[in-house]
């Protein structure tokens, strides 16, 4: 039993910080990306196969693997920034991104590791990142979290918060006004693509192996932004509560109905369904804009995004 | 193959073109079209092109009830909350089929299916000939009805100015179900004529909607017949490039024509520059 809740806590930090790293280029930023899968993915791979075949420590990977997606992010976020993609059409060029890593994954490992990549097993360690107990995992990821937790909380709090959601709310007013759109896109990307690599990372030494489907599915993608969109996206804690909410609803699913497979995925589906039609801005968004038209009679400011 | 990626396409478009909503539950509205059938033919013994009789009215009608009771209420929303609406959409319907029906790969076995003749060196298999057919024959059937009909003619009002639709008296509301309807009608009918001969489960939709989107981009959001002639070229290309490139490789390529085209004429092949 201790295992089980331990394993259902590391699973809901892990979604609670993948989500926040896509909360900052999604939710602050509002470059709503499809495809962070690929640079999960980038970083499962790049800590993982360094390990494999260079003994390059885990840890050491995990920054390694940080620095690989945020070359990834940058490559991709300066073609889409320079070239103006933006909303929709963004979405769909991060998502084609991760399904061509995803193809070039499956074609790359189909001579080389066509049983997917499994780490060695090297014991109970803090140093290689192995444990065989949960807790030690609980606990690092306890710690990533809360990190970025914080990093969240201070970018809200400074000046380069106030750039972000001014980009996201109106970004030709925002330019302007002199918010250099274009640097803090990709100051955004940057920080966004860092974080998710490093979770891939924490992920592939969790599970000790990997496939493509793991690391550059469409489902990594989707299961990354459920979070934040259900919680509040471009709030501090909607990410970690749209990711409690996604995991005590799969649970229950899962114990009232089986493991029937289709369910947990349907019922995510119409929870997304119902977000968006009831509370556009999620639920934190949802409490803050209710709160705000009993605090004082709604002046102003509409929550919500400038049309394209 | 050709044909049917139009179809799919022209589905797309319309719905994009009329409503600015990049319909991500496209390929579950094909998945449904493609079940529809099987079920029919396993069934009732149903020929499955008899089976558009019914696949086209039943997904014209879910297409309907989909948009006037779920996209409806998101139409003044933030594109990207549309997006996420219709993925919300389409993970309910897939994860509902793959629930009622598991992700078993099905094929249809027809005794004509596997018949196939053979034009100088090439080898043209009969159901893929049909399907050809019949979904140009669709094409050109949903261009007359926007061309021609007072509904169509609507349709296209609303698709090029809102507002003047609105002034004129276009019911803007029934346009949508009406619009949406066609464009789900349409990928139901695509289902229906893959279905012969290509496996049916509930995720096979997406193989054939990533390569619409593709199109779509290609000939221009929203420009029907760019849809039309992208789908044939896509699809002639696909054919052609068989021969040469394996199958992951091949779809690597169209991911890369995707992001290439969107990079850099996002406006698409032909001309008409997006607003």
């Amino acid at each position: 039993m201790g295992r089980y809740f331990v394993h259902l806590a590391t699973t809901l930090l892990f979604f609670g910080y993948l989500g926040m790293a896509w909360n900052i280029l999604g939710g602050y930023a509002g470059q709503f990306s499809f495809g962070h899968a690929a640079f999960f993915g980038i970083g499962a791979f790049t800590s993982s196969l360094l390990q494999l075949h260079a003994g390059v420590n885990p840890w050491i990977g995990m920054f390694l693997a940080g620095i690989a997606g945020l070359m990834v992010g940058l490559f991709i976020g300066y073609l889409c920034f320079r070239y103006g993609l933006h909303g929709p059409y963004f979405a769909l060029a991060m998502l084609a991104l991760a399904e061509m890593l995803r193809l070039g994954a499956i074609q790359w490992m189909s001579t080389r590791y066509p049983l997917g990549i499994n780490l060695p097993i090297l014991g109970d360690s803090l140093l290689q990142f192995q444990f065989r107990s949960k807790v030690p995992y609980y606990y690092i990821i306890l710690i990533m979290t809360t990190a970025v937790l914080y990093l969240t909380h201070s970018i809200e709090s400074r000046r380069i918060g106030l750039y972000f959601k001014a980009i996201r709310e109106n970004e030709d007013a925002a330019e302007s006004l002199g918010v250099p759109g274009f640097k803090m896109k990709m100051i955004a990307m940057s920080i966004s693509s860092f974080l998710t690599a490093m979770g891939g990372t924490f992920y592939a030494q969790y599970y000790l192996t990997l496939d493509e489907e793991a690391a550059f599915g469409v489902a990594v993608s989707i299961e990354v932004l459920l979070g934040p969109i259900i919680g509040g996206a471009g709030t501090v804690f909607g990410p970690l509560i749209g990711a409690g909410i996604l995991e005590f609803l799969s649970e229950t699913t899962r114990n009232l109905l089986g493991g029937r497979s289709g369910i947990h995925l349907m019922v995510y589906g119409a929870i997304l369904i119902a977000v968006i039609i009831f509370l556009p801005n999620g639920i934190l968004g949802g409490l803050k804009s209710i709160s705000r038209r009993y605090t004082r009679k709604s002046e102003g400011i509409q929550e919500g995004y400038g049309d394209a | 193959m050709g044909g049917v990626y139009s179809l799919v396409a022209v589905g797309l478009s319309l719905i994009f073109g009329v409503m600015r909503i990049i319909n991500f539950a496209h390929g579950s509205f094909m998945m449904l079209g493609m079940f529809t059938t099987y079920w029919l033919y396993v069934f009732l013994g149903m020929d499955p092109y008899l089976s558009l009789l019914f696949s086209i009215p039943a997904l014209f009608l879910i297409g309907l009830l989909v948009e006037r009771f779920v996209i409806d209420k998101v139409l003044s929303a933030p594109e990207h909350n549309q997006l996420l609406l219709t993925l919300g959409i389409s993970m309910f319907i897939e994860n509902f089929a793959l629930f009622l029906w598991s992700p078993n790969y099905r094929t249809m076995d027809i005794p004509y299916t596997n018949k196939a003749f053979t034009v100088g060196l090439v080898m043209i298999s009969f159901p893929k000939v049909i399907a050809f057919l019949f979904a140009i024959l669709l094409t050109v059937a949903v261009y007359y009805f926007l061309k021609k009909t007072d509904l169509g003619k609507a349709i296209r009002a609303a698709s090029e100015e809102k507002e003047g639709a609105l002034t004129v008296g276009i019911n803007l509301k029934r346009i949508y179900y009406v619009a949406f309807g066609i464009g789900t009608a349409c990928v139901g009918a695509a289902g229906t004529l893959t279905a012969p001969f290509f496996y049916v489960n509930p995720h096979v939709g997406g193989i054939f909607v990533i390569t619409a989107f593709v199109i779509v981009v290609l000939g221009g959001m929203g420009n029907f017949i760019g849809a039309l002639v992208g789908g044939l070229i896509i699809g002639l290309a696909e054919s052609v490039a068989a021969a040469f490139i394996p199958g992951q490789l091949k779809q690597f390529i169209i991911y890369l024509i995707f992001i290439i085209v969107l990079l850099f004429k996002p406006e698409g092949l032909f001309g008409r520059s997006s607003d």
